[in-house]
């Protein structure tokens, strides 16, 4: 029991202090019949640090690092070199342990971060500000909807097919409980995305347009036309960037009209850690600033008159207005924010620029050289680092044959995030970065060729 | 746009010049040292990393949309961006530096173990849509904090996705209603004490529920009476925090929980305070039908300034089928990740996903790392050790500081004060900024509301006596400042790297992104 550092000595001097006569007076008002006698049966006890690292390790070894393989999965989660300070800097104690800054002159260095953060989240969005990180980018998805009904006083809420099937469920869910009414659709394997079908479907009832930028088959639609005509019709458009390394070389859908921009931030700094914690990211327009849900990071002066840094516009938030918040989240994701601003800060322009670079023209390659095994199509006209194969067989079980016979990583199949959609089950979503080597390209078509002769 | 690269730190004419002290010409002060923004320092053209290669000259795919402006992000070399992070982390207090005994929110020890163990490979390097058959040990894993936490529950099923305590609420209020859509049974009251976190209420209004808020009694517990005179066929839930918000344990959950389900409606506790009771009672012997974990709180998993959380919900069997997807489930010696509804009978009434994958994988290896490493029996003695300190600490206290509960029993986890018999205009506040010059985070100040001028104190197990008796001393003496009515109190903190600073000018005049001031000033 090395974490705790009282004595018996301690215990009974304390308890004589208190004048209790044992432990068990303490614990007076919990009911007779619920209280525990002995440790519980069934969890072992105590162990050592070298005992605890042993039984840990051994789970780890059972997983297929992704290092270790030609691995190409994206999908909402992306493997990107992280470089060693950032790790650094998250462990140091004074962010690591630090609690919410709710005293801020003590919690400089994480309320300055933030404020660093959100400038960089807006900038890279395109959008006027953003909030201080969610738990990540579906749950920032289902807000932006939810604050879109706030907004336009609707209920109506067009999501693309494209949108990642995760975030749907995740919309679904919710909207079933608070009773907005979302309108979604299976992808179709076209080489463009389905921004001419969504404009269409706008109508006066529409709250929101709701697409992800590039797609979930990795397409990318310029979102000029369907923000005019959503603000055409009242509403607003909200975006959905699942891979924010992209921004380097596209346009940012907040300089495309999108009103309010969402992410996930995995992709710099976090890892991939199984699916979480990530970062949610959220920007939008100024003049919805009261409507964002989340915690704020503003500007202001000491009593000295130097500048500093607090959590702000609270009288939005669940701890004031209670029922009446614009969002029950209390935490945010201040660790996996500050990894995000320290990988940004290290790229800076020009690395993030170079980064995205690297990432698509190896994605490039890596999709004409794919493409020219035989029997396989590239979906795509257009994609960042992340694109979709049709091939002549279903794309899950040939998934898990090479994961299992090969140790090769393949991609996402449509079958696994569509089960049932019999149209899609050929569909492979392959993600290429700068993690991925020519010879793992190459292992990744020689395999293909040899399962597809 | 370019970068300026003069620091812009605020610089008065003579920082900190009072009661004799030297001014530099930096504003730094030794090894506090100022810190300008990366907006101000770094630039677009400077990078720290080298990149690795891209392939030569491909053909761009990207739909025409190259982006046609820079996107105004500064850089900086590596060694600036260790000095920046580095400057900046000195800013901060956490619990690696001292006692932080932050009422509710369970500032413990933070055991580096949990760290090395959450980067292994195995667990930091894997994809959550990678092919089950790759990923047996994480889904082992999971299995292992589910089986702990059912287990310290006495809970039959959990749902590990929520992504922190409330998204868990939220969890569970959705299960719940689930439950009571399946019966046919719409109901629309949600009951919360007036102790609850105001968390609570937020999410019983997310998920769909008018929320109607029940009185606490004169000793700090659920009014009952009240309670039970409130519940009928209208009310879907009662949310009930225990230990409660005034650190004291509520003996009548029990009784509360059978009045409840005897009009067909639910129990959802708040486990936040789970700490106090880890290892010593079980939620679920106590009639509970849905409760968060805070695995940051009760696990140790670190608070990282703000999140990640990790917020799992225990249920009863009642409420069991209703649990989102997706989640492990084990087949023989193989586990299954069951990510799918209808897939079988018994996911068909899970109300659905609450996030895009598995939820905080990183923090459950944090949180096994800890529960392995102090068993059933360390779990045990961390509850008592929690309440211990908490009591000790009411007790050497009450003499100076008014604790209104403190006649009514022991307290657990946290003990409660109120700013009762300060001199005129000396609050919570100037204690709290008094005890920042000491060395000391402040206690929770102003909650829970159903206190005047709320003190929540909470030492958690680890802890030692020699640091209670210190911290003692120290709030003892900011104390007595404050009922002597030292001016300089109110001035506080003197030391911080910030003095007080305005909240009122931040949230009148919100200043939530930098702009360049040089731009600024050519647009006005």
């Amino acid at each position: 029991m090395r974490y705790l550092p009282l004595t018996d000595a301690d215990r009974a001097a304390m308890l004589r202090q208190i004048g209790a006569q044992s432990i068990d007076d303490l614990f007076v008002d919990v009911p007779v019949e619920a209280r525990l006698s002995a440790p519980i049966a069934g969890l072992p006890h105590h162990a050592s640090e070298l005992a605890v690292e042993r039984q840990l390790k051994a789970l780890a070894a059972r997983n297929t690092v992704a290092g270790d393989v030609p691995f190409f999965l994206g999908c909402g989660a992306y493997r990107h070199h992280v470089p060693a300070s950032v790790d650094h800097i998250i462990q140091r104690g004074e962010f690591l342990t630090a609690y919410t800054p709710y005293q801020p002159e003590i919690a400089q260095g994480t309320l300055q971060m933030l404020f660093e953060f959100q400038t960089q989240v807006a900038r890279l969005l395109g959008c006027d500000v953003a909030n201080a990180s969610m738990y990540d980018g579906s749950t920032a998805c289902w807000e932006a909807i939810a604050m879109a009904g706030r907004i336009t006083r609707r209920k109506k809420a067009l999501l693309s097919a494209g949108l990642h099937p995760h975030y749907v469920s995740v919309a679904k869910t919710m909207a079933r409980f608070t009773g907005d009414d979302l309108h979604t659709a299976l992808p179709t394997l076209a080489a463009e995305t389905d921004l001419d079908a969504l404009a269409a479907a706008i109508d006066g009832e529409t709250s929101c347009v709701v697409v992800q930028y590039p797609d979930i088959l990795g397409r990318i639609g310029n979102l000029e036309a369907l923000a005019a005509r959503a603000h055409e019709a009242g509403a607003l458009l909200i975006a959905v960037v699942t891979e924010p390394v992209a921004l380097g070389l596209i346009r940012a859908p907040g300089d495309m009209g999108a009103d309010i921009v969402v992410g996930e931030g995995q992709s710099l700094g976090v890892g991939l850690q199984f699916g979480g914690p990530y970062v949610g990211l959220f920007a939008c327009k100024e003049k919805f600033v009261r409507q964002m849900p989340g915690r704020l990071c503003g500007e202001t002066v000491d009593a000295e008159g130097k500048r500093g840094f607090v959590l702000t516009l609270s009288t939005r938030e669940q701890h004031i207005r209670r029922e009446k918040a614009t969002s029950n989240i209390c935490t945010n994701s201040g660790l996996c924010a500050l990894a995000f601003s320290v990988h940004l800060t290290l790229l800076g322009e020009k690395g993030l620029r170079g980064l995205a670079e690297v990432n698509h023209g190896r994605a490039v390659a890596a999709a004409e050289r794919l493409a020219k095994v035989p029997g396989v199509r590239l979906l795509n006209d257009s994609f960042f680092n992340e694109f979709t194969l049709i091939l002549p067989v279903e794309a899950r079980a040939l998934v898990r044959r090479f994961a299992e016979d090969r140790n090769i990583l393949a991609g996402v199949s449509l079958g696994r995030l569509y089960p049932g959609a019999d149209a899609l089950a050929n569909g492979l979503v392959v993600a290429v970065t700068e993690t991925t080597t020519d010879e793992d390209v190459e292992a990744l078509a020689a395999a293909l060729e040899e399962e597809l002769a | 746009m370019s970068m300026n690269r003069e620091g812009r730190v605020t610089r008065p004419e003579m920082p900190g010049a009072e009661g004799g002290e030297v001014a530099t010409w930096s504003g730094n002060r030794a090894l506090m040292l100022e810190e300008a923004l990366i907006f101000e320092i770094g630039d677009e053209g400077t990078t720290g990393v080298d990149l690795p290669e891209g392939p030569a000259a491909v053909r761009p795919r990207l739909g025409g949309l190259e982006r046609n402006r820079p996107i105004g992000l500064p850089g900086l070399s590596e060694p600036e961006t260790v000095r920046h992070y580095t400057r900046l982390s000195r800013q901060n207090y956490g619990i690696d530096l001292g006692f932080f005994p932050l009422g509710s929110c369970t500032m413990k020890h933070n055991p580096r173990l949990n760290e090395k163990m959450a980067r292994l490979p195995g667990f930091a390097d894997i994809h959550p849509l990678q092919p089950i058959s790759s990923v047996q040990g994480a889904l082992a894993l999971i299995d292992l904090v589910a089986h702990w936490l059912k287990t310290l529950t006495g809970m039959p099923a959990v749902a590990m996705s929520p992504k922190a305590g409330a998204h868990g609420e939220l969890c569970g209020l959705l299960a719940i209603r689930s439950a009571l859509e399946a019966r046919g049974d719409a109901r629309s009251v949600v009951l919360v004490p007036e102790s609850a976190h105001g968390t609570n209420p937020a999410t019983a209004a997310f998920a769909g529920y008018r929320v109607e808020n029940i009185p606490a009694t004169p000793a700090g517990r659920v009014d009952f009476d009240a309670l039970v005179a409130r519940l009928g066929p209208d009310v879907a839930a009662v949310m009930i925090t225990n230990p409660n918000t005034c650190g004291l344990f509520e003996p009548d959950l029990k009784r509360i929980a059978d009045a409840v389900h005897a009009v067909g409606g639910f129990v959802y506790c708040d486990g936040a305070n789970f700490n106090a009771i880890v290892g010593r009672v079980r939620p679920g012997d106590l009639g509970v039908d849905a409760m968060h974990i805070n695995l940051h709180k009760t696990f140790s998993t670190p608070h990282g300034g703000g999140g990640p959380g990790s917020g799992p919900v225990v249920f009863s069997e009642a409420l069991a089928p209703f649990a989102p997807l997706p989640t492990v489930e084990r087949d023989g010696d193989r586990y299954l990740l069951v990510e799918e509804f209808n897939r079988g009978a018994a996911h068909d009434d899970s109300f659905g996903r609450m996030v895009a994958f598995h939820g905080q994988m990183g923090m459950f290896t944090r949180a096994a790392a800890y529960m392995l490493s102090h068993g059933a029996d360390g779990l045990r003695q961390v509850s008592e050790d929690a309440v211990l300190n908490a009591n000790y600490l009411l007790r050497c206290l009450e003499d100076v500081l008014d604790a209104p509960f403190a006649a009514s029993g022991p307290c657990m986890h946290e003990a409660l004060f109120s700013d009762d018999g300060l001199a005129d205009g000396f609050t919570t506040l100037d204690i709290a900024k008094g005890l920042i010059d000491e060395g000391y985070h402040p206690m929770t100040m102003y909650f829970p509301l159903v206190v005047h001028g709320a003190m929540l104190v909470e030492p958690t197990e680890t802890e030692s006596k020699a640091n209670l008796d210190a911290f003692v001393g120290a709030l003892r003496h900011v104390v007595t400042r404050a009922k002597a009515g030292d001016p300089a109190l109110k001035a506080a903190p003197h030391f911080a790297p910030r003095r007080r600073l305005d909240e009122t000018l931040a949230a009148r005049k919100p200043v939530l992104t930098w702009r360049d001031p040089d731009l600024a000033q050519a647009a006005e």
